[in-house]
């Protein structure tokens, strides 16, 4: 049952790293809490533990979700399997 | 797993039970502090808690200031106390309060005697408490009388994936049994605050929530002089792999489990309602919070940490517990619960939950937690504005 990415609810678009770290092409098995389902991902990016991979395309101005919810927009386009973080995603709160 | 129905305490005169069985050198303020260092110096098995404040603070701030005082003074892990102040007012205000839990506490003042014919009367006092306290034994207390307190730091993804919802868990399978809850961190919970008030268990609490986060959200536009992004989330956080407060907050949310809480409190505020969950409106930094939820009579605390932070507490135990493996290989002397199984899904939640009270057990009964056995003593009073 091995998993290196955890995604919260059916509904995120963003998983979580749970591995050291993935690196660019690498086939990865996710694990959605929610439902206990299985789906997999290829990675674009090298991405450390703990840090989010985008789960679809997304583009400048669509909402993040984890948790199912609503967690910041995106301010630079993100494709699927790259990596999430500061340098694309801001918080809407400031 | 079948919950214990008890833990091993200290049965106190107001009918609470302790974790711990401290005697404290309790400095009224800064300037006592050396005093009160030289009693615990002289007197073997008791502690002082230094801290920064207590002159000249007026209004609500010396409020907190005096609430903050007697109420770690008299909280149920502390069997007796020493009070030290410069001035005999305000340090009878403080005696006075602590004396009404029945326990054994004596004040000192320095004006007119000087620290060291003060510091040989407490020490006489002091030696006194602390041999009493001595033959104090553990004897069996129900788990409703565990008050516990939780509060996340260094948070990383791996918190809100598995640590948070592990104290989650925990809380759950407790609150049945009626122990007394409390969260904070008002702060942190900016993002969620709408979910988190929708968790209140009446419109009343629900209500004092928002009041309460609407408020610190004023004083932050007003006082900030950026828009906090350096500071929510940290570095340490960024680094974890948290991008934004929002995720931060709904990491940090997960730690109540299911349960709804009944009543808002003021910071240090003493919960009057009973048995269940409490937010407290704290801020979000380690020691500051901590202090504040022991002084409000917490006897024991769950502290899920992602990067690892390493805070304690001189009289409440702080139990720290991560999920993330790296935090365990490389500090592993802070992690008191290791749950990163999680992760590998080697572990589901429910047994995490299970293993956290296993240790939280150990540790009401007597056994160190890795902050009290590396010395963490960390008391720090929340300031809520400059002196006069």
């Amino acid at each position: 049952m091995a998993t290196d990415i955890i995604i919260h609810d059916k509904k995120d678009n963003v998983g979580v790293v749970v591995i050291e770290k993935i690196t660019p092409k690498q086939d990865c098995a996710c694990w959605i809490m929610e439902d206990d389902s299985s789906t997999n991902i290829q990675s674009m990016d090298e991405i450390p533990l703990g840090h989010k991979i985008a789960m679809i395309d997304l583009k400048e101005g669509d909402t993040i979700l984890k948790y199912g919810h609503d967690i910041g927009k995106v301010v630079k386009s993100i494709k699927k399997g790259e990596h999430v973080h500061v340098h694309n995603v801001k918080t809407k709160k400031w | 797993m079948e919950i214990p129905k008890s833990f091993l305490g200290y049965k106190r005169e107001n009918g609470r039970a302790g974790t711990r069985n401290h005697v404290i050198i309790l400095p009224v303020d800064d300037i006592s502090n050396a005093c009160a260092e030289a009693v615990a110096n002289n007197i073997k098995g008791t502690i002082a808690l230094p801290h920064s404040y207590g002159r000249l603070q007026f209004g609500a701030d010396l409020e907190l200031h005096f609430r903050t005082m007697i109420g770690t003074g008299c909280n149920p892990n502390v069997a007796a106390v020493i009070v030290i102040g410069i001035e005999p007012k305000w340090t009878k205000r403080i005696v006075d309060g602590i004396a009404k839990t029945g326990k054994p506490v004596e004040g000192f003042h320095i004006e007119r005697t000087g620290d060291i014919g003060t510091t040989m009367k407490a020490s006489k006092k002091a030696q006194e408490f602390v041999m009493w306290a001595s033959e104090k034994q553990r004897e069996e207390c129900p788990m409703s009388d565990l008050w516990i307190s939780v509060k996340c730091g260094e948070s990383d993804t791996t918190s809100g994936l598995a640590s948070n919802p592990t104290v989650g868990n925990l809380m759950d399978k407790l609150e049945p049994m009626g122990v007394h809850l409390c969260f904070g961190e008002t702060s942190e919970l900016t993002g969620a605050e709408k979910v988190c008030a929708s968790r209140g268990a009446t419109k009343e609490a629900s209500e004092k929530f928002m009041k309460t986060w609407n408020d610190y959200n004023n004083f932050i536009l007003k006082e900030a002089t950026d828009d906090l992004s350096e500071s929510q989330p940290t570095a340490g956080n960024i680094a974890g792999g948290l991008t934004t407060i929002e995720e931060k907050a709904f990491g940090n949310f997960q730690k109540i489990g299911n349960c709804k809480f009944i009543d808002v409190l003021e910071p240090a505020e003493e919960p009057k309602k009973g048995k269940g969950l409490y937010f407290m409106d704290t801020s979000s930094a380690a020691a500051e919070c901590v202090t504040l939820q022991a002084a409000a009579g917490f006897n024991i605390h769950l502290f899920p940490t992602g990067q690892g932070n390493i805070v304690g507490n001189p009289i409440e135990p702080v139990i720290k517990l991560t999920a993330n493996p790296l935090t365990v290989k490389s500090m592993g002397e802070h992690i008191d619960c290791d749950v990163s199984k999680i992760l590998s899904r080697e572990m589901n939640l429910s047994e995490a939950g299970d293993e956290l009270i296993k240790t939280t057990l150990r540790v009401a009964n007597g056994r160190l937690t890795c902050a009290e056995a590396l010395g963490h003593k960390e008391f720090v009073m929340t300031k809520l504005y400059r002196s006069a």
